[in-house]
């Protein structure tokens, strides 16, 4: 099964579709990258996620795996013997890292693509200020989790660091839209050295956007439509 | 912390991810002292916030002095901390991948749409959920009958992780089948999930911590005020 070919149905913008890439990236395994259009849905990727229709989407021997944490997951199990672990392994660091996970998911993303939609300055502030009580609570999850050492899963990238790394570019686009830092040295310190050692990881340069580029396509996707 | 660290579950008697954490660690055999929130809704513990500080929900495993949140986080981590049998996730990647997607269908989907179906303000809304809600258990129908190969639970001969997940909508599923009359799991178009119903209610390690129907709407009733 593991000798068989891997693609990924994604987008390069996408900070979800980052995720599984870093994954085989750090496995060092050959894929397919199967590029969506913006704007559009190719044949393969509704049949092979027709309940979401959204990317990514790996093809193992053609079978569909979905959903960028799921991926992730899956390729640290089935080339369990290739590259660093990217789950940890204890169970409770595991839970751990899916919980952070699933809150950068459920709450922290969300309210930082909020920023960008937000109207009028009240509105803004306020969600502002809701992505920095999370960027705290995060910096001391990293803190708790990486126990003094580069990242949140030890001495390698893991599992979180991925499932919040995929979001700097965005980050820093925001960042820039918003005319506000989220992550600095005064208030995340932690944050910041460790973002500045994800973007440089072997595994991730390669397939993290540039700021200018994907402000460019922000400028793009966030336009509000002439009368 | 060691397998024979004290293990503490903050419950409550009608929340179905509650029950799945009972589930799992029935099925692991874990000794554990059981603390119920009677009303978790309008009043919570001390020992509740302080061990789940960011959801303030229930449930939550603490282990030894480590609390772990999150039901299917809950779950996974009984299946990793506790390695005797039987094991809950499937063995194999692609499997375990597929259990995942589901789950989080079910939590994601499934639950918005039984939210949708309740908080109605009237008929046309009531109407449109309800279609929504028999779309989705359509779709979970057929993943049963791929996922079971006719063995009887989701898990094939035995009740697996993805049994766990979707165990838990039966509860709220039955209230509002009580409630507006209309069976939403029915022979006709969900045999499969009918017939795995009664199994899963029947299992020895759901039946001691499930609510019956009848308990259920009784309690709904009174909650909500209705005759």
């Amino acid at each position: 099964m593991s000798s068989d070919e891997v693609k990924l149905i994604g987008a390069w913008a996408s900070p979800f579709v980052m995720r599984p890439r870093i994954a085989l990236n750090l496995k060092s395994v050959p894929y397919e990258f199967l590029q969506e259009t913006f704007g559009s849905k190719s044949e393969l990727l509704l049949k092979s996620n027709p309940v979401h229709k959204k990317i990514p989407v790996l093809l193992h021997a053609d079978k569909p795996v979905s959903e960028s944490n799921i991926i992730v997951e899956y390729i640290d199990e089935t080339w369990s013997s290739s590259g660093s672990s990217i789950l940890p392994s204890h169970p409770y660091d595991r839970a751990m890292a899916r919980f952070w996970a699933a809150y950068i998911d459920e709450k922290w993303f969300v309210s930082l693509r909020n920023i960008l939609k937000a109207e009028g300055e009240e509105e803004k502030k306020a969600v502002l200020a809701q992505v920095e009580e999370g960027n705290a609570l995060l910096e001391k999850a990293f803190n708790d989790c990486s126990n003094g050492k580069p990242f949140f899963n030890g001495d390698h990238i893991g599992y979180l660091d991925i499932a919040f790394g995929c979001f700097l570019g965005w980050l820093r686009v925001t960042e820039l839209a918003a005319g506000h830092q989220l992550l600095d040295e005064a208030k995340t310190p932690s944050l910041s050295k460790w973002a500045e050692r994800f973007c440089d990881d072997p595994a991730v340069k390669p397939v993290m956007p540039e700021t200018t580029k994907l402000a460019e396509f922000a400028k793009k996707i966030f336009a509000k439509p002439r009368a | 912390m060691a397998q024979n660290d004290t293990v503490k579950l903050i419950g409550s008697w009608s929340s179905p991810f509650a029950l799945r954490a009972r589930v799992a660690l029935h099925l692991k055999s874990v000794k554990y002292e059981y603390l119920d929130e009677p009303d978790v809704l309008k009043s919570k513990s001390e020992l509740l916030l302080k061990s789940n500080p960011i959801h303030k929900k229930v449930p939550v495993l603490i282990h030894g002095d480590v609390s772990i949140c999150e039901s299917l986080n809950i779950v996974q981590y009984v299946d990793e901390a506790w390695t005797s049998d039987p094991s809950i996730l499937p063995s194999l990647p692609y499997d375990r991948a597929i259990a995942r997607f589901w789950s989080l269908y079910v939590d994601d989907k499934i639950f918005a749409s039984l939210d949708a179906v309740a908080g109605a303000k009237d008929d046309g809304e009531r109407m449109a959920a309800a279609g929504k809600l028999m779309e989705c258990l359509a779709i979970l129908e057929d993943v049963f009958q791929k996922s079971s190969k006719g063995l009887g639970f989701f898990g094939g001969e035995n009740i697996g992780f993805l049994d766990i997940a979707c165990g838990t909508i039966l509860g709220p599923v039955s209230v509002i089948e009580a409630f507006s009359g209309v069976k939403f799991l029915r022979e006709e178009t969900t045999p499969g999930l009918i017939q795995w119903a009664e199994k899963f209610r029947a299992h020895e390690a759901v039946k001691p911590y499930m609510p019956t129907v009848e308990e259920f709407v009784a309690f709904a009733k009174k909650k909500f005020n209705v005759e």
